[in-house]
């Protein structure tokens, strides 16, 4: 642990590496996490389902570059497919869960899950998978930090998206009616919000951002039926971190915990990595608690 | 004297053939087997399963197996135990007490192999797998259990041996290891562990990965940074892939790098550049210079593999055609098909199959076949070692990134 700390300080260039790495893992991370953010808070609903729309997103991009698409095509291509995908699941089960008790929500996208990982087995073989995007990497300091441009693609786009979707939540007509449904969804209502097509089109758009978020996973890393735990797990903390309704504070969290758990992973040994992470988090959310009380006790 | 040997030839065979004739026909012997048709393991489970249909079929096809003077033809029971180890042992109680099944064959992988073992220990029924490769599974005092493939401390010892012997000081060599956290690569780790030890060889990154990390970039920097001799990978078909992509990716340098689960992950095809001079540890391959009187080579049990399914044959499949082998050859022997009888012949086991020899020691795994090694040459998977099966030279050492195209 301490040879890794002082290489660490030795070689500013693997720090630089380590870091940047770990950021561009945050990027990925990110994506989803918006998802999984607007699902929350609009609809309350923790969908557990999240890990598995990333992994469809990324059979997408798999298939269409089977069929001779350029890769790059494959990420709109994705998320377009993933949002008709999103709003079916919409139609066809969470609509049913919406205004339930939590705990209803969370059973039924985890059923989702199990289903969806064992028809993606059925249809696309437990075969590890991935794709090529042919953009290589770009070297800095002799080679010694490297980054695979699919990589920084990522992290431009998670940002693109974020800001997309800053905007889009302020100023589109259907952003405003997302807004309004998640701070009360009977007073949109009454004032003539279809709240279900708003559900609808909520959900379908945080399974476009898992598709996107899939596209590019598959390019930089791999993709198999059954991985889709980790991306739902990291949503998660990304926005028990960041809190829901938040995009500036999903894109920190997303990023900030990718560079440290890149750093920990390194220095602690990758064994440690995830491990971090969880301690992290539960810091973390002992810490809000810590301040929560005091302004409680503040107001009182 | 040409004409008498060739009559003679005719009377023998005619005397061989007219026996097997005339021996009784004894019926079916069924064998059960839970395999994992759905789930994680489902392609490997689907391999394991052709494996041995192909060579019930041979068998069957040959005329079967004679014991006792009575002729049984063999057959195969199986269920879907859904790629999970409570469904396999409840799958093999199933098979045995409500089926009437004597003789079982493996499921695919360690996890359920180790979740079935003590079922068919408990009724003493004799199981030959093909697809447990654990270390563990034999050191458990299991008396019913027979495995035809090499086990998991054995996958990457030629890796360490063969850097051992293209360095002229293994003493001086720096190793980097990045195992993941399960049993099956851990058994991997500590098999290399040992071996390194003898050649003093120092390990300077030695990375657990947890099965959840879909990224390595720590991992790698280190390794960039450390410059070691030798890089060890073991992380399943995900583990496989992932260092293909990533240490191209990072452009991380290394003279030679050994990993497991190349040939199933397709590292050569999916990856194409990228994969070249990666070394792969494998059970077998169909360019080895094995032959048995029922398939004939390993070439040829590729072909008729291939005419059957339309696909490649996978080393898991080969294995698990050797193991219904195995059961016939033990069969025999025994000239009985009671468990008992047949555990004792299985214990003195000791062939020539296309999938290489046979024999088992008393824990029951398999002491005669070598691990192969592999080199992804120009697409192609070469074998380079051991020497005595090589096709081709190690193209060693690797050239950096920036040489290679």
């Amino acid at each position: 642990m301490f040879d890794n700390l002082q290489l660490l300080i030795e070689f500013p260039a693997v720090t630089l590496d380590v870091v940047l790495n770990g950021l561009l893992i945050g990027a990925i991370f990110a994506l989803a996490a918006y998802g999984m953010a607007l699902v929350w808070g609009v609809l309350n609903i923790v969908n557990v389902v999240q890990g598995e729309l990333v992994v469809l997103g990324g059979y997408i991009t798999f298939v269409a570059v089977q069929w001779g698409l350029p890769p790059l095509l494959g990420l709109p291509l994705s998320a377009v497919v993933m949002y008709g995908v999103g709003w079916l699941i919409y139609r066809g089960v969470i609509f049913r869960v919406v205004d339930r008790d939590i705990f209803i929500s969370i059973l039924a996208t985890f059923g989702l899950s199990i289903l969806i990982q064992q028809l993606a087995n059925l249809v696309f073989g437990a075969e590890v998978r991935s794709v090529d995007a042919g953009f290589g990497s770009l070297h800095f300091l002799d080679g010694m930090v490297s980054l695979a441009a699919v990589k920084i693609a990522a992290f431009v786009l998670a940002l693109g998206a974020g800001a997309a979707l800053w905007f889009f939540l302020r100023k589109a007509r259907l952003g405003q009616a997302i807004r309004a449904t998640a701070q009360n969804p009977r007073a949109a209502r009454i004032l003539g919000i279809d709240t279900d097509r708003v559900f609808a089109a909520t959900y379908g758009l945080n399974a476009a951002l898992c598709g996107a978020a899939g596209s590019l996973a598959v390019m930089a890393w791999t993709i198999q039926p059954y991985m889709g735990l980790p991306y739902t797990i990291r949503s998660f903390m990304v926005v028990v971190v960041a809190g829901v309704g938040n995009v500036g504070g999903v894109v920190a969290a997303a990023l900030g915990l990718g560079a440290l758990e890149n750093v920990a992973g390194f220095v602690l040994g990758v064994e440690f990595q995830i491990a971090f992470v969880f301690a992290l988090m539960v810091l973390i959310l002992v810490w809000r608690n810590i301040r929560a009380a005091r302004q409680r006790s503040y107001l009182e | 004297m040409k004409n008498l040997v060739s009559s003679l030839f005719l009377a023998a065979a005619l005397i061989l053939g007219g026996a097997a004739a005339q021996a009784e026909d004894g019926g079916v012997i069924k064998l059960g087997a839970a395999v994992s048709l759905t789930g994680k393991y489902s392609s490997n489970g689907a391999f394991t399963r052709k494996g041995y249909d192909l060579a019930v079929k041979r068998i069957n096809e040959e005329g079967g197996v004679t014991v006792g003077g009575k002729r049984y033809t063999l057959e195969i029971i199986y269920y879907d135990d859904e790629s999970t180890p409570a469904r396999g042992a409840q799958l093999v109680e199933r098979l045995i007490q409500q089926d009437g099944v004597k003789f079982l064959l493996g499921p695919y992988s360690s996890g359920l192999t180790e979740a079935i073992a003590p079922v068919t220990e408990k009724y003493g029924i004799p199981m030959v797998e093909a697809n447990g490769a654990a270390i563990s599974l034999f050191q458990k005092g299991y008396r019913y259990l027979f495995a035809v493939l090499s086990t998991t401390d054995e996958y990457l010892r030629p890796a360490v041996d063969l850097a051992a012997a293209l360095n002229e000081d293994p003493s001086k060599l720096r190793v980097a290891m990045a195992f993941e956290n399960d049993p099956f690569s851990q058994d991997v780790r500590a098999g290399v562990m040992a071996d390194m030890e003898r050649h003093g060889m120092k390990v300077v990154v030695d990375d657990k990965l947890p099965p959840e990390l879909n990224d390595m970039s720590a991992t790698l920097t280190k390794v960039k940074a450390l410059r070691p001799d030798l890089l060890l990978i073991s992380g399943h078909d995900k583990g496989a892939s992932l260092a293909i992509r990533q240490l191209a990716d990072q452009r991380v340098n290394v003279p030679m790098l050994a990993i497991t689960h190349c040939d199933s992950a397709r590292v050569a095809e999916n990856f194409g550049p990228a994969a070249e001079y990666t070394l792969c540890a494998a059970q077998w391959a169909s360019t080895l210079k094995y032959a048995d009187p029922l398939f004939g080579s390993a070439a040829d049990y590729a072909a008729l593999y291939e005419k059957t399914y339309g696909e490649v044959a996978p080393y898991q499949a080969a294995e698990s055609s050797a193991a219904v082998q195995v059961f016939a050859d033990a069969f025999e022997r025994a000239g009985s098909l009671d468990p008992e009888a047949v555990r004792e012949a299985l214990t003195q086991t000791d062939m020539k199959t296309f999938y290489g020899p046979v024999k088992f020691d008393e824990t029951g795994k398999n002491i005669e076949k070598p691990m192969v090694l592999f080199q992804v040459q120009d697409g192609n998977y070469v074998v380079v070692y051991p020497q005595a099966f090589a096709e081709g030279e190690i193209r060693w050492p690797t050239p950096p990134w920036s040489e290679r195209r």
